[in-house]
Formats: C-alpha cells, structure tokens, sequence
C-alpha cells in the first residue's frame, strides 16, 4: 500500500497536480478548499502495537477512530483528548483524519488537546520518501517536534501513515452535574473552579444551563459533587449529553447559520456577538451560531487575544482560518516548500497560500 | 591575522563589539576575557570555548537589535540562558556572539483567574511557582535544577521533571511564545487561548535549542496546586522486579504523579549526603507518589501499595508527614551532587526506553561497566521510561574521558536499538549529535534542517548543534539506512 501511495504521489509531484487526502471523509466540511484527486487514505489500515502497560498505542492512518476506541476501552484505556468523530452514515472517522484535524473534544479542557497526545509519527513527503520522527516513548528531544506540526496540519505536508499516542487510563468514576446559570457568571464559576484542584473534566454552557462532568476516583468524584452543587444526571443521560457536545448533534448545533469556533483566554467576559453562543472548555472555547459578519466575529476573538474558525457553513471566501502575520506565514510557507515541494497536498485546505 | 590561541579573530572581535556598543549599555556588551571566561560552558562542562562577543540585553527591542546587526554582519548568534543544560546547548562559538537573556526576568503579568503567567525568559522556573503559590497555582514542570533554570531555556530543551508523568513537559504548559526571529522580526507562536490558527509552529519551537528564534516572552500555564501528596518507598531484592512493578503500577490504571527509581549504588550515594533514610540493602528503590485531594491520595496510594507488593516489593514505607515526602525526594533531587562527592566528574545520560525494556538496558550498562572500567550508577524517571545512568569517571585522565564517551554512545545506541531514543529531557546539544545520525535516517537529518531553514535561512542560529550535518553523519560513519539493511529490521522504526 505505501508502494502504491509513493507512485500516486511522484506522480502527482511530476504533474504539478493536486492531491485531497482523505480518510473517511467526515471532516470534509472543515478547512478551506477541497482541492485535487483524492487519494483515499483507507487501505493503510490496522492496529500495529497497542500495550497498554506502556499506556502507547501505535496504528495505520486508515484505522477507524471507533475501532482503535473499542480496543482501549477493551483495556481500560482512552483516548483522553475525546476527538470528535463527526460520523456520518456509514463512513467512519479514521486515525489519519484525526491527527490531520488536530481537534479535541470536551476532555481536552482536563486531559490536554490531540497534539499533546502524540508521540510519533511515520509520514510520507511530497517526494514519495517515509519519514519517521518522534517514537514511542513519552519524552523525545532528539530533532525538532515534527510529529506534532502534523497534528492540526491539515494534510498540508505529509499523509500521515502511522501515528504513536499516548493512552491514558479511563477514569474509575464519572459524574454529570447540572447548574442554572447566566452566562457571565457560568464564566465566572468555571474560572473559580478552575483554580481549585477539582476532577472537572469538561463544562459545557448554554441557554442559562451549565453542565459540568467530573472525572477521578470514586472519593475525589463524590466529594466534588458536594463542593459543586447543582443537580446530578442520571449516568446514561450523562453520556448522551457529552457525546453530543463531542459530535455536535446537540439541539444548539442542529441549526442553520454559520457555526464559529472562538478560542479565547478561559476568563474572557462574554463577547456579546450576535447569535447564539454554547461555552466549553472552562471558558476557553466559544462555540456561535450566527449570522454576524466575519470581521465582527473575528475582531471581538482578537480583542479577547484569541482567534475564530468559521467551522461549519457560512461564506468561506471571508477565510476560514484567521489570518496569520507575514512573518509567521512566511514561517508556514517554507515549511510547506520543505515537506511538499511541488505543493501537490491539501493544496488550499488551510490557507488559500498554502 | 590575530587570532590567539582561544581561536577570537580580534579584529572581527573589535567590528562586532562596536557595532553592538552601539546599541546596547556599555556594560552590556563584554568582549575581554575576564568577563566572557563565564560564560565559556553550560552544565556539559566538559566543553569549553570563549565567545566573541557576550551581548545582555535587557529588552526585547535590545534582542531585536542584536538579532538584526549580527544578521547584517552574519555572525552566528548563540542564545543562552541560566547555563543550566546538561547537553552543551548553549556552548558558545569563537567567532559567534553569545546572547545572554539573563537580565530579562521580570514576570510581567500573572492572571489568577485564567491561570497563566506572561513571563521574560531569564525568569527562573522556580519564580514563575513562587509567584503563583498565594494564589494557590504553580508552574508544573520541575527539572531538579528549578532553581537556577530559566523558562527560556526550558521551552529551548523541552524540560521535563520528577513530576512530568502527570503533568507533562514544557511543551504541554506553554500556551504562547513570542519570539525574535534572526531577522529581528518579532513572531508569537501560539496564543494567550488554548490553542492557534495555523501550523503547530509551538511545538517546532519548543525543545529547538534556540536554533529557531530567539524567545522573549513566554506565556505559561499554571495549575492549581495539589491539596495533599504522599509518597511510597519501596523496596527490591531484584533491579528487574522493580522494572516490572513501575509496568504493573501503570498498567493498574494508576498515573502516579512521580514514579522514580534508583539502584543501590545510587541509593548509597544520595544516603551518605542527604541521609534521606534509604533501604541499602535493596537492589533498586521506587518512589511513587500520589498527588491531588486527600480523597484521591488515599485511594492511590492503597491501590499502589498492593500493586507493589504483589510485584514483590521487600519493604514498603509510605510517608506520613510532607516533612518525611520532602526526606524521601530529597535523596532522589540529590542524585547528581551526590554522585559530585563520590567521583570528581560524572556523566549524565538521558536515554529514553520502553518501560519494558529497563532490565534489558540495566543488564547492558551493567556489561558497558566492566568493559570500560567505569563504575555507573542508575537514576530513572521510570515511569516515563527516561534513564539517567552516571558514568563516574576522572576528567583529568584524558583515557577515563574518552572510554566515558565510548560507554555513553553505546548505551545512547543501544536506547535507540530497543526503540527508545538519544535524549528524553536535556536536549541533543553538541553532546549526543553523533548519536543523531543513529537514531535518525539521512532524509530525516534533511527535513530537520528545512525546519532551521524555514525560521533562519542563514543558518546563523546556534549552528552545529541538535541537528548534524550529513557530512558528520558519514564521518560519523554510523548512518540509519532503512528498508532491509538496519541492523534490527524486525523493531519498528522509533
């Protein structure tokens, strides 16, 4: 299969001609342009080493998300940054897409985001060459960190054939709270609790309701909730709750105007843009459905010394990313030119630039 | 030409001193002997050279300044900033100028509320802690040298900790970077938010030992401190037995918030110096700790404990009091002046393994030891599998040196045989850049440098550190080939 992949894209390179990685296609939505033949990433699959004593579990990019989950649950294991599927029917995220999207889900406020979680990468460059960088051990300084500029890259430099991450045990207990409150103060509390050495490991806020999950051993969970307060879920409904947070098929994201994702200093006061808005993360990660302007949007995330995404729908010609400085683009455009000299991959994806 | 024998062309010397003068205090600027001699070596004392030129800047226009001029004038620029690394990442060059930024500490924001501090990169690890504890908050990683290291060097090296387990490195606390690049442009990598459009470029800078920008702003995360911790001393009558119960520990479901070994000739030493009350009649002593509410602490340490018996710990001691957590760890902290006091020169290593290959690698240091006629004695992170053996050697005896040298690259070698790696926390350096080309094929040497490339086209940064170039690899003469002819082809490539 890297055989085959390694002729598809000397190929492409010879050409000039632009590839589109993709895995299960779930994330097609995301990201600028969809640019070039695709080049399904599928056939790479399977679960290489997985042991869980060493808490590193290595697959192929083409591996479903939903299979390498089931074989860590099956060992009491996770991965802890809670990476959004975003299934559809009957096409499956793959591992590839995963580290290619760099997105988390409502565990990255506690346990970190995906980029954290990767140890090691085996990549292929736009010359058709494997590269590997990183291993399978927790702390490596040999070399620059190339296998976490892959993360969130986009396919812009590499198809990601392998990747090595970091497991973390699955917690012993878990507990979902509920709170009523407006949204300035449900920023407030989460910044508070924040500071505080509780298992809080995701918030989510909307529509004057605030729910909170603890995670952690029995004790720590069950003298948390009492510090906390607010009205506990039943354990099932729990579940349902996050996973459609994680997935976005809560009622607030099933609605037409463009969704924004705002990340932003956890302790940002409300921003007041127009739409409607659901806060995660600790206050870090405003979610918005609205109609407002690009340059409205982006302007309050900037003032708050954050960025806004244009995640779902809307007009992407305004940019989906917000743009970068000239220097650090500069910094992107080499780096594009070193991995992929013809630029055949993802051409367009991140940056019309790029 | 004048060039005496600590290789400095004067006259070059006297070009860049003036144009430097010119921008920065007079006494800002140093370039006779007496005061550059300081700055000669970090804590890789074993290699020594004068800089040119010492340039202190204490702001970050002054960095900028320099930055730009010494690109004018293309003199390599060395950045440095307690002299802490124990990899020679911060050795100057003769004709280079070294870039101390040990006047710019000052912390110039703390943000209870959001938790994070904004910080000048010669503040002190151990400050950034200081100044977050009234608020209840502390900077995670720890090196064992937090008291004199700077933030700045930590985000170069990718510093770790006893306490990295739980709470992972450098990397995994720094939101934001802002950084002078060689041009003098002035870059931020990351955000003041969770995370930043674009390519990861943080975590290019974090760990690139200062051969990709110069950082002059750091934005760290801080934690709320742990309301308790207490921590197991156990006993083994067998080094591999205690390999195994830091995989069973693990794989219990367990992350300890520090999970250390030592063997007992380590254990010996530290005893002597700290009188930490250590077992030395064990082989090999764990140290797991627990850390967070005392709920949590309670549950931990009841379940590590049956954990390490079960694993057939000897003896187990579980602190009673934080004076007593502070005794057990402060053996542990001690392990490198301890080894001062035994042997004039140590020599640190920073392999990285696979837990479960830590009686494999104990037995081969063991064999390195008779075949070098040099005593070594073992510190680990073990739970992260980062292994600090100390070679004991005499660095008056050029022989007892090099045959120093010789072990420590066999044993690098071996780490990255089993699957491991070179270095886990201090950093490639000058030290380990032979063993790079071991760990690492020639098309991967030629990506790393496109990334110096990408950030300093002129190469001027800390040149001849971290990566090497192909040419010393084939000096070196030791080059990864993949596909077949590696010497183990059946161990994945890591």
């Amino acid at each position: 299969m890297i055989e085959r992949f390694a002729e598809v894209v000397r190929a492409a390179s010879g050409r000039g001609a632009a590839l589109r990685l993709r895995g299960g296609g779930t994330k097609d939505f995301y990201g600028q342009a969809l640019e070039g033949e695709v080049l399904d990433t599928r056939g790479y699959s399977g679960i290489v080493a997985y042991e869980p004593s060493e808490l590193v579990i290595t697959a192929r990019c083409g591996t479903g998300l939903a299979e390498i989950e089931v074989a860590m649950r099956e060992r009491g294991q996770m991965l802890a940054f809670e990476p959004p599927h975003f299934a559809q029917l009957g096409s499956g995220a793959t591992l590839g897409g995963m580290i290619a999207a760099g997105l988390s889900g409502p565990r990255r406020q506690a346990a970190g985001a995906l980029r954290d979680f990767v140890l090691g990468v085996k990549i292929m460059d736009g010359r058709g060459e494997v590269l590997v960088f990183g291993g399978q051990v927790m702390k490596n300084v040999a070399g620059y960190d190339v296998s976490r500029l892959m993360a969130g890259s986009l396919g812009t430099l590499a198809i990601i054939l392998e990747v090595s991450l970091k497991a973390l045990p699955l917690p012993a207990a878990e507990a979902t709270l509920t709170l009523e409150l407006p949204e300035d103060r449900a920023i407030e509390q989460l910044n508070r609790w924040g500071g505080k050495p509780l298992p809080i490991s995701a918030s989510a806020w909307t529509g004057g309701e605030l729910g909170v999950r603890l995670s952690g051993a029995a004790a720590a969970v069950a003298a948390a909730e009492k510090k906390i307060g607010g009205e506990v879920v039943d354990a099932a409904q729990g579940e349902r709750f996050w996973a459609g947070i994680r997935e976005q098929t809560d009622p607030f994201f099933r609605n037409d105007a463009p969704l924004w994702r705002i990340s932003v200093p956890s302790a940002t006061p409300p921003l007041k843009l127009p739409g409607e808005p659901l806060i995660e993360w600790g206050g870090a990660l405003r979610w918005l459905r609205s109609r407002a302007d690009a340059r409205t949007v982006r302007d309050a995330a900037q003032r708050a010394r954050g960025h806004a995404t244009l995640f779902r729908g809307g007009d992407k010609s305004v940019g989906v990313f917000q743009p970068l400085g000239a220097a650090l683009m500069r910094i992107h455009k080499e780096l594009k030119r070193e991995f992929d000299p013809q630029g055949i991959f993802n051409r367009g994806r991140m940056y019309p630039e790029l | 030409m004048n060039i005496a024998a600590t290789g400095i062309n004067f006259i070059r010397q006297a070009e860049v001193a003036g144009r430097l003068r010119g921008l920065l205090p007079a006494d800002a600027v140093l370039h006779a002997e007496e005061e550059t001699r300081s700055y000669e070596c970090d804590g890789l004392s074993a290699y020594r050279q004068l800089p040119m030129v010492v340039a202190l800047p204490s702001s970050e226009e002054e960095v900028r300044q320099v930055l730009a001029t010494c690109h004018e004038l293309k003199v390599p620029v060395v950045a440095r900033g307690a002299g802490t690394g124990l990899s020679g990442g911060a050795l100057p060059m003769g004709d280079g100028v070294l870039l101390s930024l040990a006047k710019m500490r000052r912390i110039l924001a703390l943000d209870p509320v959001a938790r994070t501090a904004r910080v000048q990169p010669g503040v002190t690890n151990l400050a950034i802690s200081d100044a977050a504890a009234p608020c209840g908050l502390f900077y995670a990683p720890d090196p064992s040298s937090q008291i004199a290291c700077s933030i700045g060097g930590n985000v170069a090296e990718n510093s770790g900790g006893v306490h990295c387990l739980k709470y992972g490195l450098t990397l995994h606390n720094v939101l934001r970077v802002r950084a002078v690049t060689v041009e003098g442009e002035v870059v931020e990598f990351g955000s003041e938010a969770l995370d930043a459009p674009g390519l990861d470029t943080l975590a290019l800078m974090i760990g690139s030992e200062g051969m990709l920008a110069v950082a002059t702003e750091i934005t760290v995360k801080l934690l709320p401190r742990p309301e308790t911790a207490r921590v197991i001393l156990a006993s083994f009558d067998d080094v591999e037995k205690a390999g195994n119960a830091v995989a069973d520990v693990i794989a219990a479901g367990v992350v300890p918030s520090g999970l250390e070994m030592m063997d007992r000739p380590a254990a010996r030493a530290v005893e002597e110096f700290v009188h930490a009350g250590y077992d030395l009649e064990a082989a090999a002593l764990l140290l797991c700790e627990a850390d967070g509410t005392p709920e949590e602490v309670e549950e931990g340490i009841a379940g590590m404990t049956e954990v390490l018996r079960r694993a057939g710990a000897t003896a187990i001691r579980v602190s009673s009091s934080e004076a007593e957590r502070q005794k057990f760890w402060a053996g542990r902290k001690a392990a490198f002046p301890a080894m001062g006091r035994i042997s004039p020169d140590y020599y640190c290593m920073d392999g990285t393994i696979p837990r479960k290959k830590l009686g494999e690698i104990l037995k081969f240091i063991a064999k390195m030891e008779k075949k070098y006629g040099l005593r070594c004695p073992n510190v680990f992170h073990a739970g992260d599998g980062n292994l600090h053996p100390l070679i004991l050697f005499d660095a008056n005896d050029p022989d007892q040196l090099e045959r120093t040298e010789r072990f420590a690259g066999e044993v690098l070698e071996k780490c990255v045989e089993v699957g491991g790696t070179i270095t886990g926390e201090h950093g490639v350096g000058v030290e380990k850049i032979n063993q790079m080309c071991v760990q690492f094929a020639l098309a991967e040497i030629e990506r790393f440098q496109g990334v110096k490339r990408a950030f300093d086209p002129g190469g001027l940064l800390n040149p001849g550190k971290n990566i090497p170039t192909l040419h010393r690899c084939a000096e070196f003469g030791r080059m990864r080939v993949r596909g077949g002819q590696l010497p183990h082809p059946e161990l994945p490539r890591f």
